[in-house]
């Protein structure tokens, strides 16, 4: 958010995008830059990488799809449940991973969210292999028909609203400031008596919060939670839309996370198909090689040289 | 009497309907194909569902009541998430008013209720789950193949009647393996056999030893295998190669004909299994087969190939009947006519969307037997439609059933 006039053209572009571009493929945009947005809040202003966040998507996606269809909900309610559980889910994760660091946190993250899959996979509650179809999208707040595409796509634009507004206070806060401390220098801040833990249990717990909120919108958007959702790849899948985006920056998730998906939409039909995860593969490459602070970062870099 | 007022009711529906529609969204028909292009199912769908699809439009003549056809495919991945989006988008921005295909029934399940709920029919020629036309059933779906009843049918009752008491399973871990265990083992115990056993395998599995060993320490008749594609070929290899089937026998439940051309004819010869459709059947089926394979490279097609070309071919000709794309009206008039063609024998779409028709029964070839490469399968028998497939009401199919 560097200037106003940006962010009201973005807003802008935002609200008009529907009636050019298809609604369902704007709104997995919307969804994934989110989940990447919370990812970069752990990674890129906290330091921790965590390679198991899938779990938080998949969780929030299941919890809303299950009470969903089992209980009726109404999909505010819905999407309540899946986040307090992704966020709980969050809480006890985050015990356990933030007292190591570096490589041991990643990993321990990795085996967290391979048990979670598994339980995913074989509890009867899900659906297994099949997954949970055919997640109503109901009512919101009982009145507001959400089956429409167009309904639906200013919903979850408002959902990515709050969700982004929520990362965009948390780094700019007094909190959040202590975290890029912790990042720069984590001795430095203990020294200073900063309990260091607990900043990094919170920002865990939130970014996992976020990431349910994500699940859960996605749930609704296509009506399905499955495995995909809480598998490994897809957390590989948001450290590629986080790095390609520019870590550390606001906007970076979110480019990247539209960069990616769209690879994936427009080539999914095409002669290309069967090479996508080698494409996916290629870009990574040359990014990590080529320009390390990803789009959004590299643009800022030019910016910055032009004005200075 | 009440039969044809019934008849006469539903004429003068189709009549109605055909006039109120009589009409084609966006000017033409369009057939979109999902199938697996790179996974382990490609090679008894993929390519060769989408040429079946496209031989059928060819065949048709590329155009209905002057209208043309349009055929697009896309890869689902074998993933339920891609194949709902993609069956999504083609609805809503590319105007398909027909779905064949979608292998996997987990992919499947996710396709069809988009489509139902969209109110577009789906072809479903490829998975095996019995659920499209029972618990999870739609007036939108169309069954065609086979499904795991008439495997279990067809394959494990001769058995248990034959006196192969003691049943062993070895299941894919995951739905299709799971419905397919849970239904033989109900024909095993509804005539007198049991289940001794069974063991989970995840779906790829690369070493089925221990599966095997435990399989021969059970002391089973029948070591029966609930998966397909390589996981069956590779657990038929190691039982031969542990001595199994030599005291036991070996029954490969869901068995394509291009898994079975792959297998070793020492190891496979003599196994029984069912199919919906074998190539090499009669005049009419070979007929269509070279003409199939002329397309494909000398490869035959499987039933899931076979059939997704006799469902499009049914679709197009009820289409062309009561002259709109209109899927209710399309639909009624699919279940009207009887389904006869080199594919389906004494065929008809059943109320609850069960394309029924003929099985046969057939028996791997040793290889002293077989005239060439092609040349897999002996047929042993046909089995009725009727005693093939799970009746209307046993189904529970809930629309279905309120019908009646």
């Amino acid at each position: 958010m560097y200037n106003k006039k940006l962010n009201l053209v973005l807003l802008g572009l935002a609200l008009v995008a529907p009636f050019v571009l298809y609604p369902v493929f704007l709104m997995k945009v919307l969804c994934f830059a989110l989940f990447a947005c919370a990812f970069n809040l752990l990674l890129g202003f906290a330091g921790m990488l965590s390679f198991g966040h899938a779990v938080f998507l998949g969780t929030g996606a299941y919890v809303t799809g299950y009470v969903m269809t089992t209980y009726g909900l109404t999909p505010e309610l819905g999407i309540l449940a899946g986040v307090v559980m992704s966020a709980l889910v969050g809480l006890v994760y985050g015990k356990l991973a933030v007292r190591r660091e570096g490589i041991y946190f990643a990993m321990v993250t990795l085996a967290l969210a391979q048990l979670a899959f598994f339980f995913f996979l074989q509890t009867p509650l899900t659906g297994g292999e099949d997954g949970l179809q055919g997640i109503p999208r109901g009512k919101l707040f009982g009145l507001i028909d959400l089956t429409d595409n167009m309904t639906m796509y200013y919903f979850v634009l408002a959902v990515f609203i709050i969700g982004f507004l929520t990362i965009y206070r948390t780094i700019h806060s007094p909190f959040g400031q202590v975290m890029k401390a912790i990042r720069e220098n984590e001795p430095r801040a203990i020294s200073l008596g900063y309990k260091v833990n607990q900043y990094k249990l919170m920002a865990f717990v939130i970014s996992a919060t976020l990431a349910g909120l994500a699940g859960s919108t996605k749930a609704l958007v296509f009506q399905l939670a499955s495995l995909t959702d809480v598998h490994w790849f897809m957390s590989g899948e948001v450290v590629l839309m986080t790095l390609l985006g520019g870590m550390g920056t606001i906007w970076g998730p979110v480019l990247g996370a539209a960069a990616i998906v769209s690879m994936q939409n427009f080539l999914a039909s095409g002669p290309l198909a069967n090479y996508i995860h080698v494409l996916m593969g290629v870009v990574f490459v040359i990014c990590v090689l080529a320009f390390r602070n990803g789009l959004v970062g590299e643009l800022q870099k030019v910016i910055r040289k032009n004005s200075g | 009497m009440k039969l044809m007022l019934k008849t006469a009711a539903a004429t003068a529906l189709i009549t109605v309907a055909g006039l109120a529609h009589g009409s084609f969204s966006d000017d033409k028909v369009k057939i979109g194909v999902l199938t697996d292009m790179g996974g382990v199912y490609s090679d008894i769908t993929g390519q060769g569902s989408i040429e079946a699809v496209q031989m059928a439009v060819d065949d048709f003549g590329g155009q209905v009541l002057g209208k043309p056809i349009e055929v697009i495919s896309a890869d689902t991945q074998l993933k339920p998430d891609i194949g709902s989006t993609i069956a999504r988008q083609w609805i809503e921005n590319e105007q398909v008013d027909v779905i064949n295909g979608a292998v996997a029934s987990s992919v499947t399940g996710a396709v069809t209720k988009v489509m139902s709920n969209a109110g577009k029919i789906t072809l479903i020629a490829a998975p095996a789950s019995h659920a499209f036309t029972t618990s999870a059933c739609s007036p939108y779906n169309a069954h065609w193949s086979y499904d795991v009843v008439s495997l279990a049918n067809g394959t494990v009752k001769p058995m248990v009647e034959g006196g192969k008491n003691k049943w062993f399973f070895i299941t894919a871990d995951y739905g299709f393996g799971h419905a397919l265990e849970s239904v033989a083992t109900g024909v095993i115990e509804a005539n007198g056999g049991e289940v001794v056993g069974g063991v989970r395998a995840p779906l790829g599995t690369s070493d089925f030893s221990s599966y095997i060993l435990q399989a021969q320490s059970s002391g089973a008749d029948v070591i029966a295998l609930a998966n397909t594609g390589s996981d069956m070929v590779n657990a038929l290899k190691t039982a031969a190669e542990f001595g199994v089937t030599e005291m036991a026998e070996v029954a490969g439940l869901l068995v394509f004909t291009p898994n079975a051309q792959a297998l070793d004819p020492a190891i496979a010869g003599g196994m029984k299994l069912t199919t919906g459709f074998y190539w090499d059947m009669d005049d009419q089926t070979r007929e269509w087969s070279k003409r199939y394979m002329a397309r494909m490279d000398g490869k035959i097609p499987s039933m899931a190939q076979a059939g997704a070309y006799s469902s499009t071919m049914h679709y197009l000709k009820a289409v062309e009947a009561v002259g709109t794309d209109e899927s209710d009206a399309v639909m009624a008039k699919m279940k009207e006519t009887p389904v006869e063609d080199f594919f389906s024998r004494n065929g008809y779409l059943r109320k609850d969307g069960r394309m029924v028709h003929d099985m046969l029964q057939v028996r791997i070839k040793n290889a002293d037997e077989r005239n060439n490469e092609n040349d897999i399968f002996a047929i042993e028998r046909v089995i009725k439609g009727e005693d093939a497939f799970l009746k209307l009401e046993d189904g529970g199919c809930a629309f279905a059933l309120s019908q009646e």
